[in-house]
């Protein structure tokens, strides 16, 4: 039995430890340990509820966006006027929403996952003329190569010729990225943490000359994601197709579904979104959300086990650091008491599990290219395709809904605080289900919880002392060189990690 | 010959959003910081980067702690993010050492003693931020007073800013490059680069006719200034408004809501809350 430690897990949001135990080359278990507390959900205590929109933000510079929507969302809720967001209101929150997450996509995937699988000193050989491919070998020739060695060697796999042209679609990728998050700044001030969304709608006015300017930066979005991004991904996955049955996982799947599509209806849980709502697993059977079925378990967690089993109405964050048995500052939630994983790949399972055309039509085309079944979804290539199928549904509908826009029509209905209330708000995230919860008195934050997408995924064992989504996903993997792991980070990496947001 | 900077980037109670402004920098590109000459003759050797390094666990921490030992006072250490207490609980960690996990604080101590100069980017890190936001849970300090604390002279330039524009992260390392490390004169008194921090943004504002003719916005989507919508505008030192951001695109209350003042030490507590109107506050004009 050997301990074979991977801290820090880089590429990745935050500050996250994974520690295995490694026999004849399996991984027996595995333990996922999120490194920094700041405390937000305490600091939110005692302040205007409105500012919540504005501090969640800082939960997470990556996906500051969707904690802009959560908290708009929870806060609609408490001051009751869910129902009466603005047409104009409801798209523009989308188009943000949406353009931040297609982007994040994108650099999840270039950014944050791709050096496991390219090998950019492959360009060294380069003879093209691509400036940036030029370039990248004038800088290997230095012979200074940080940030992109060290690196674990060995596993990599792809011919010079498409090593090469990954390292552009690489560098590309940070451009179109950058245009994803002008098309943010064009109704949301600036990102990141941008200022548009809030309570009762937005606070910008659409003209024609920025739905002009959204929709051409959109385009080229658009083109990278069918003409770049989605073939990068069908190559890898079929070039590392043992990689669609490695990193399984718990099997079970949890959507709050996003992007609203219909005005005046006041229940997020189900009102028509383009991500449904609900819950799924391996059978791919659906079942609508039932979110009194939420709690946060704290028994492996460094917080007080009397806080522990509550529903984030109810919740609470009591510090007690060096607890025997905990090894992390994230909670366990849990979901109808089961271990469940969020994010694209629920997102694209849930809502083809509730039959939806479009989705279908995608995940089957994919599956098809790589002559897959549907139970390579779940594994890490899986995640990978999936979250490129929301890339592509985004890059679709942002078109239409932009389009959608009327001109000179309200964005934002006035409100008036109550004195005391609750509320909550959810919402899909890049990394997938955000939840926010608000306990209001005396016109103050009382109480302040959010579950956060990677405090699904990442969380420690629970107090039954079930892994979480990305211990078991570890656990049962072959290591082939426990000096150069690649299997555990290419496992940890296709869950997109943000732990900043899964602490706060 | 191209001369090689060595760089280490460490994030601290942070939540990267300062990483990711800088990856929106439009010129010079992300490539040409990079593997590019930044200026003629120079690169810019970034050996850590937790959110863009290849390499994970021991082997990039071994990067940094060779860094130390190997280019004493010849390397730049830029922090994201505010440092949080370790001396009863451990807030917030990077890497191990003998099995053990080595704190955020101990990390930074190591990394600046032996530095040519500190750079803290960010509000959290220039001046405590959200991170140390009352009741300060993670006992975070900015990192002048952490430094201060550990008896670490160093020179030491601030760009806050939740986050900062790039061009204030890639201009103040241009300006080094270029000229060297700044002089006092160039510095106000919290350590920001006049060149970006030096006028309010109530003095460039767009919307400043309105503010002097008594037109204020009464609900988001008015016309009007948005004083009294919670504007910090009149006591926020940035260049936000010539500036603008995402490759000029638009900027805060280009999209109709008011400054938040992310960019003064007194974020986010004594700028709170950031829908009310500001009191007992002294503004130009008024």
């Amino acid at each position: 039995m050997s301990r074979v430690v991977v801290d820090p897990i880089t590429r990745i949001e935050g500050h996250l430890k994974i520690e295995t135990e490694v026999k004849d080359g399996q991984v027996v278990e595995a333990k996922s340990t999120g490194n920094l507390f700041r405390g937000i959900e305490l600091i939110l205590r005692n302040r205007d509820p409105r500012d919540a929109q504005i501090i969640t933000q800082r939960i997470c510079g990556v996906c500051p966006q969707s904690h802009g929507v959560a908290a708009s969302l929870n806060l609609d809720n408490a001051f009751d006027i869910g129902g009466n967001i603005p047409s104009n209101g409801r798209i523009i929150r989308n188009l943000i929403q949406g353009a931040h997450v297609l982007q994040d996509h994108i650099l999840h995937f270039y950014h944050l996952a791709a050096l496991d699988y390219v090998d950019v000193t492959s360009v060294a050989k380069y003879e093209g003329d691509n400036p940036d491919l030029r370039s990248v070998k004038d800088f290997i020739s230095r012979g200074e190569l940080g940030p992109f060695v060290p690196r674990y060697e060995g596993d990599y796999r792809l011919p010079e010729k498409i090593n090469q042209e990954a390292t552009a679609h690489y560098l590309k990728a940070f451009e179109v990225r950058k245009i994803g998050h002008e098309m943010v700044s064009i109704f949301s001030g600036k990102i990141p943490h941008s200022v548009g969304i809030v309570p009762g709608g937005v606070t910008s006015t659409p003209t024609i000359d920025m739905i002009t300017a959204f929709l051409w930066k959109l385009r080229i979005l658009q083109e990278f994601t069918d003409n770049v991004y989605i073939p990068d991904v069908l190559g890898i996955a079929s070039v590392y197709s043992d990689y669609c049955a490695v990193g399984t996982g718990c099997g079970n799947l949890l959507s709050y579904g996003a992007y609203d599509l219909e005005d005046n209806n006041p229940d997020q849980t189900i009102r028509q979104r383009l991500f449904k709502q609900g819950s799924t697993s391996m059978n791919l059977g659906y079942k609508p959300l039932d979110i009194n079925l939420i709690n946060e378990q704290v028994n492996h967690s460094w917080y007080d086990n009397e806080t522990s089993g509550l529903h984030p109405s109810q919740g609470n964050t009591l510090i007690n650091f060096g607890k025997k048995e905990a090894y992390s500052w994230l909670k366990s939630p849990r979901y109808s008491g089961e271990v469940h994983e969020v994010g694209p790949l629920a997102r694209i399972a849930v809502t083809y599990a509730s039959g939806d055309k479009r989705v279908c039509e995608l995940v089957d085309w994919a599956l098809g290219h790589l002559k897959a079944p549907t139970s390579a979804l779940f594994s890490v290539m899986g995640r990978h395709l999936a979250r490129a199928l929301c890339a592509k549904l985004l890059a679709e509908n942002l078109e239409k809904w932009l389009l959608e826009l009327k001109i000179g029509e309200p964005c934002f209905i006035d409100y008036e605080m109550p004195d005391e209330s609750r509320g909550f708000g959810i919402t899909e995230g890049s990394r997938g289900a955000l939840g926010h919860w608000i306990e209001i008195k005396n016109k103050r934050i009382a109480n302040y919880q959010a579950i956060v997408p990677t405090t699904w995924n990442a969380s420690p064992r629970d107090d039954s002392g079930r892994p979480g989504p990305i211990e078991q996903a570890i656990e049962g993997t072959k290591v082939k060189d426990k000096n150069n792991p690649f299997e555990i980070v290419r496992i940890v990496r296709s869950f997109d990690p943000c732990l900043a947001c899964a602490i706060h | 010959m191209v001369k090689e900077l060595p760089v280490v980037w460490l994030q601290a109670a942070a939540c990267t959003g300062c990483s990711v402004s800088l990856l929106n920098t439009a010129s010079p590109t992300i490539r040409n910081l990079l593997v590019d000459e930044v200026i003629p003759g120079t690169h810019i050797n970034l050996r850590f980067h937790a959110t863009v390094m290849a390499g994970s666990g021991e082997p990039v921490i071994k990067v940094i702690e060779d860094t130390s030992k190997k280019n004493k006072l010849g390397y730049v250490l830029i922090i994201e993010g505010a440092v949080p207490d370790d001396s009863e609980i451990m807030f917030g960690a990077i890497g191990e050492r003998g099995n053990k996990p080595v704190s955020m604080a101990k990390r930074i101590e190591e990394m600046a003693q032996s530095s040519l100069a500190v750079l803290s980017v960010g509000t959290c890190a220039s001046f405590g931020g959200i991170s140390a936001a009352k009741p300060n849970p993670s006992g975070c300090q900015p990192v002048r007073t952490f430094l201060e604390s550990k008896n670490i002279k160093k020179p030491l330039v601030n760009i806050p800013g939740c986050p900062p524009h790039p061009d204030w992260i890639v201009g103040t390392v241009a300006t080094i490059l270029l000229r060297g490390l700044p002089e006092a004169d160039d510095l106000d008194d919290n350590l920001r680069l006049k060149s970006f921090y030096g006028k309010l943004i109530h003095e460039n504002c767009p919307r400043r006719a309105y503010y002097d003719e008594g037109k204020f916005a009464k609900k988001f989507g008015d016309e009007g200034c948005l004083f009294e919508l919670g504007c910090k505008g009149p006591i926020t030192y940035s260049d936000c408004p010539t500036r603008r951001w995402n490759t000029h695109t638009n900027w805060v209350i280009g999209a109709g809501a008011p400054c938040n003042g992310c960019t003064q030490p007194e974020f986010p507590d004594a700028i709170a809350p950031f829908y009310e109107k500001l009191v007992d506050v002294e503004v130009g004009g008024m």
